[in-house]
């Protein structure tokens, strides 16, 4: 195993360094202060990766670092899987371009946290050991919760890794002046290597890095910019509505009818709370108190991370915006408006130019391309859980297989789901793909999410009620965003959408609850009253704790 | 667990009290977060001037910057104080309910 380590990194470090040599004959200027970063935290990363390798021995160790990572580690590493190369540099070039609109988007993405930890995180730790279909399945039938569970989990990891990939392809493209192509397959392998030797620990150890980075580098932004206007946010709005005008200080046509408002609203808040990569976390922490603890630092790095991205945003405007340097002079041209280089969510990359100049757009560069890796670290891990876990040792194995042999299911699920996310990267490159991620969120508010809760509170839930609510979940969101404008009409070419609103949550999570409640209480069958008398003993481990998995002690 | 030891814990006094007071506090501070949130979004919804209107006469910075960032702030102390509740008194009691079983 050790050998194959050291190949697959000695030949990852010559693939970016020939990779390095070729980019330099490309048209985009090469980066060499953000590649040198980069390779510093590659090496960095690969290193844990190593030292994790060797620590992780059982199917446990692969899924939740063992147990043992403290809840200020784990806070860390959720809010690196939260905070991706998407939110800081959507969310700041958000900001860049509609102002408060950026704010409205970044307070939906936060609100749900308080609602984690007062309702999932705490039965969540004490009931499960690896994914959250251990507990949706808890009192349940095995394998169609499972199979349920383990549906919502890959969609959901799929097209977030759709997402991301593409994504990461573009701005790496952007930033470091690689192929697409190379970009893309340089992120696959990376996170294969993590992934599938360092399993949770090396993935949880390359989330908390990031986010240290991610964060550090943020603040240095965000406190330049203050600095300039001696920390007065009147004057820095001041200097900013005079470049953009008065309606950057206030909501504009992000969320229009109130329809599509409450829709994004449940998405947002359900769907954080369903999504598996992030559920999977609380399982790395030895007890319900780290669990809590987890939550609240995450919340407070999060929150605090939006905040940043708000003034990076309107830093930007008064440091990027018109100025020569960051302006794509050739649309500029064309139509005499002023669009910055690369887009609108380059917006805080030029800021970070403008701040600190060549060796802090480096950093910055190379912070946004370690972002993409772990986050894609995170997901793929979820979803080789999902696999392995779920689908393989549960419901094909009937639970009679061994640690190892999971072990190695999962990894080998590892490497095909990092393959299959090198191919849709590629495959995606020039598909409208604006709506995965919105996807994405629907699934683990409309599935993944009704069934989870109702699981833990709800006595009558039967197994029935849960997979026909779950389905149809599944099933409406899935349908009501094909049928949606930003689908049907954007990409299909339809002339107008079937379904109104942008936003599907809140008819398929209102679906999925009716259902599953229809269908649990219409349930007379014997199967159904003996899961209903489980609930007591659940419910009293999941409030205290009693019987719940601990660390492993090794 | 068998019948007899859930039986038990569930006429444990501690145990009575721990899900309730727990409960309800969860409960409490889910509605307040969620009141607050859906409140904002709803004034964007239907009232988007009131966010946008200047703090004060003169003032570039609109009511909404505030109310905003004081959002953000608000769910991080929320989940501040369901923690430092949990983590003492929650905890304290669930104790109590698993040394109530060792006994027996």
């Amino acid at each position: 195993m050790n050998r194959i380590i050291i190949f697959l990194i000695l030949s990852s470090i010559v693939l970016l360094g020939a990779d390095a040599i070729s980019g330099e004959v490309e048209k985009q200027a090469l980066n060499m202060s953000a590649i040198v970063m980069f390779l510093i935290f590659v090496g960095a990363t690969l290193g844990i990766t190593y030292w994790a390798a060797k620590k992780t021995k059982s199917a446990k160790d692969f899924y939740t670092a063992g147990g043992g990572i403290t809840g200020f580690q784990n806070g860390m590493a959720i809010a690196g899987d939260y905070m991706s190369a998407a939110s800081f540099l959507g969310i700041s070039g958000l900001v860049y371009m509609k102002g408060y609109d950026g704010l409205i988007y970044s307070i939906g993405f936060l609100v749900g946290w308080p609602i984690i930890l007062f309702m999932i995180a705490e039965p969540l730790r004490n009931l499960g050991k690896y994914t959250f279909a251990d507990v949706a399945s808890y009192r349940l039938q095995q394998t169609p919760i499972r199979t349920l569970a383990a549906s919502g989990s890959i969609a959901t990891v799929v097209l977030y890794l759709i997402a991301q990939m593409v994504g990461s392809g573009k701005l790496i493209q952007l930033l470091f002046g690689l192929s697409y192509e190379m970009a893309v397959v340089l992120v696959g392998v990376l996170m294969i290597l993590y992934v599938a030797f360092g399993g949770m620990l090396a993935t949880t150890w390359v989330q908390i890095i990031k986010a240290f980075l991610l964060l550090s580098g943020a603040t240095f932004m965000a406190i330049a910019v203050m600095a300039h206007y001696d920390f007065s946010f009147g004057s820095l709005f001041t200097h900013a509505t005079e470049l953009k005008g008065e309606a950057i200080m206030s909501p504009g046509g992000l969320v229009s009818d109130p329809i599509s408002a409450i829709s994004l609203a449940i998405a947002l808040m359900f769907g954080t709370a369903g999504l598996p990569h992030i559920l999977m976390r609380f399982f790395t922490v030895n007890d319900a108190k780290e669990a809590r603890k987890s939550v609240f630092y995450a919340t407070g790095f999060i929150g605090y991370f939006y905040i940043l991205t708000f003034i990076i945003g309107f830093g930007a405007i008064v440091m990027v915006f018109q100025k020569p340097e960051y302006l794509d002079a050739a649309k500029h041209a064309v139509d005499g408006t002023f669009p910055i280089l690369g887009g609108s969510n380059m917006a805080a990359i030029h800021l970070s130019h403008a701040v600190g100049g060549d060796f802090f757009l480096g950093f910055i560069s190379a912070v946004a391309f370690a972002t993409i890796l772990a986050v894609v670290s995170g997901l793929t891990l979820a979803g080789a859980s999902a696999i392995s876990h779920d689908l393989y040792a549960s419901v094909f194995r009937k639970g009679r297989v061994d640690s190892m042999t999971e072990m190695r299911v999962s990894k080998m699920a590892t490497i095909a789901l990092g393959i299959i996310a090198i191919i849709v990267g590629i495959a995606f490159e020039n598909q409208n793909i604006a709506f995965v991620v919105g996807l994405a969120f629907a699934i683990a508010a409309s599935a993944n999410f009704p069934i989870l809760v109702l699981s833990m509170y709800w006595r009558k839930l039967t197994t029935r009620g849960a997979v026909i609510g779950g389905a149809l979940g599944l099933g409406s969101a899935v349908l009501l965003v094909i049928l949606s404008p930003v689908v049907w009409k954007s990409i299909l070419g339809n002339a107008e959408a079937i379904f109104p609103y942008e936003y599907p949550a809140l008819f398929s999570v209102t679906l999925a609850f009716v259902a599953t409640w229809f269908f649990s209480i219409t349930d007379k069958s014997q199967a159904a009253k003996d899961e209903q008398e489980l609930f007591d003993a659940q419910f009293i481990r999941a409030q205290t704790g009693i019987g719940a998995e601990g660390a492993s002690s090794h | 667990m068998n019948k007899e030891t859930v039986q038990k814990i569930k006429e444990n006094p501690d145990y009575k009290k721990l899900v309730s007071t727990r409960n309800s506090f969860a409960v409490k501070l889910s509605i307040l977060m969620l009141v607050v949130y859906f409140v904002f979004i709803l004034t964007i919804a239907f009232n988007p001037v009131f966010l946008g209107s200047p703090l004060s006469s003169g003032s570039v910075t609109t009511v909404g910057i505030p109310v905003g960032m004081g959002i953000i702030v608000f769910a991080i102390v929320l989940t501040g104080i369901y923690t430092q509740r949990a983590n003492g008194e929650f905890d304290e009691l669930s104790n109590r309910v698993k040394e109530s079983i060792r006994e027996i």
